[in-house]
């Protein structure tokens, strides 16, 4: 296919302040009435976004060193353990962590109070050692006072997922949110066709390296996500109809916004943060337009009945119908709830633009692509007799 | 007209057939969606009443003289929407429709004439934006 513009070029507009830059849902307009040649030498960039609930999100904090110093060992922030089996100084709070196992306060709200800029009761202690003397600290932190504090999520920003209902008599409490007994609602959880990797879908724009909106500032995508699987099935618009490719990425939690970091509480199955993420995909060529174009759909995903523990798929759905409010299931009209917040990922998308369009966002082509044909293990337990 | 209330009964009115006086008296369509009875306390209701604007006054004025608190439904429901991000989790769970996203800007809009005082959205919003209280 005939390459239209590179990332150079790319990046001398975006400096020069002439970048066409378009939001996804502006892009997909043009896109109605313009075929994909025109579009990929009519626009540069185009702004994809997402905000849900990514329970694989934490931050690496450094707290700095006490006086005598100290290997902080067993590490509590706000009471929420923070781990801290590596480096004297560092550690790391996982989103879903919580110090009871009923607590609606956890690592997810640790991370949002720090980016809200509140203090935070440090509670360590320490075998003590002859290089690391001090056993025990008690003190305040806050995200002015300790010197590192980054986010570092082994898994965000899913490739599709799997839509979620309970054919069972009883209601289900779980990180798809309430299901009602009876199919009584269906759950979805991605921002359908401003989602970015289905914006991107073989990830050609999109690899280690590539330069994000991350909580409000610019971070970076870090390595393919956990659970990357790229063989998933895939329809005839080339998406995958199953939970795919996946993101890990990486920011500086310093230039963050709560607006954008947003711990979350869900009944009986515990926390999580709801992440902002925004990736500007350069329109490098037709192939890239033609990608870029898709509707809600053409973008297609199952929906699985949690009530079963085998979970079998019920029915294919698209994100049209996912998104109309309701769905149509054995018969009757079933109503459905996005869960990632549709509304905040358009917020992103037009912040995204805003950067790229004035200069202060550039895009970084992929320093290492990711791996294809990649599968997913299963773990299987040791029964012991 | 139709509008919607939640009763509270001291112990002493709870002997009384309240709703058909309602009915029979008034001439008032009476749909109870909630009911709670804390016994020896009190006991609360959730309901919705059509009628004609006089016929409602006149019903609740009855209830009123038989010692019951009549209070508008939305009174017991209080959402921090300056708070709300958008996420649907609610919705999902909205059984009366109260809870609805706006399919263009997938928006919340909180219909309150709607709520039926179930409080299922208080547990599943992820930010614990609902105060609703049908029994306070």
């Amino acid at each position: 296919m005939k390459k239209i513009k590179t990332y150079s070029e790319i990046n001398e507009r975006i400096k020069n302040g002439n970048a066409v830059v378009m939001t996804a849902g502006e892009f997909k307009e043009l896109a109605n009435h313009s075929k994909p040649g025109e579009l990929a030498n009519k626009v540069d960039v185009v702004t994809t976004a997402t905000f849900g609930p990514m329970c694989s999100s934490g931050a690496f904090i450094n707290f700095g060193h006490s006086g005598p110093p100290m290997r902080l060992e067993k590490i509590s922030l706000n009471d929420v353990p923070a781990y801290g089996g590596i480096a004297a100084a560092d550690a790391y709070v996982g989103a879903t962590e919580t110090a009871n196992p009923h607590d609606k306060y956890g690592g997810a709200h640790v991370i949002e109070d720090l980016v809200s800029g509140k203090d935070i009761r440090l509670k360590a202690s320490s075998k003590g050692t002859d290089c690391y003397p001090r056993k025990e600290i008690e003190t305040k932190i806050n995200i002015e006072s300790v010197n590192e504090a980054f986010l570092f999520n082994p898994r965000n920003a899913y490739q599709n997922y799997a839509a979620a209902v309970n054919s069972q008599r009883r209601k289900l409490y779980t990180y798809m949110g309430v299901l009602l007994p009876s199919c009584g609602n269906v759950n979805y959880s991605t921002s359908g066709e401003y989602s970015p990797l289905l914006n991107d879908p073989d990830m050609r724009s999109i690899g280690v390296g590539t330069r994000i909106f991350l909580g409000g500032t610019q971070g970076f995508v870090a390595w393919h996500g956990t659970q990357f699987i790229t063989s998933r099935p895939r329809n005839e618009s080339g998406i995958p109809v199953l939970p795919a490719a996946t993101l890990s990425l990486i920011g500086n939690l310093k230039e963050m916004s709560a607006e954008f970091i947003k711990a979350a509480y869900y009944e009986k199955y515990g926390t999580s943060l709801f992440v902002g993420v925004g990736i500007p995909i350069p329109v490098l060529d037709e192939d890239m337009a033609a990608r870029l174009a898709i509707r809600n759909e053409q973008i297609e995903t199952q929906v699985f009945d949690y009530g079963l523990s085998e979970r079998p798929v019920v029915k294919k759905v698209n994100y049209k119908e996912l998104q109309s409010g309701e769905i149509e299931l054995g018969g009757r009209k079933v109503r459905t709830a996005p869960l990632s917040s549709i509304s905040a990922a358009k917020n992103i998308m037009k912040l995204l633009k805003e950067e790229v369009s004035t200069g202060k966002f550039l895009i970084n082509e992929p320093v290492e692509h990711f791996p294809k044909n990649t599968t997913n293990k299963a773990l299987e337990g040791i029964e012991h007799g | 007209m139709k509008s919607r209330y939640v009763f509270v009964f001291p112990t002493e009115a709870i002997n009384k057939p309240l709703t058909y006086h309602l009915v029979k008296d008034f001439d008032l369509k009476v749909n109870i969606f909630n009911a709670y009875i804390n016994s020896g306390e009190e006991g609360n209701l959730a309901l919705e009443i059509e009628g004609s604007p006089g016929q409602i006054q006149a019903g609740l004025e009855f209830a009123k003289s038989l010692g019951v608190e009549c209070s508008t439904l939305d009174k017991r429901v209080k959402l921090e929407h300056d708070r709300c991000i958008n996420c649907g989790a609610c919705v999902a769970v909205c059984y009366s429709d109260a809870l609805k996203m706006d399919a263009n800007t997938m928006e919340l809009n909180f219909d309150k004439d709607k709520c039926t005082v179930c409080e299922l959205c208080t547990t599943a919003c992820p930010l614990q934006l609902f105060k609703i209280n049908f029994v306070e």
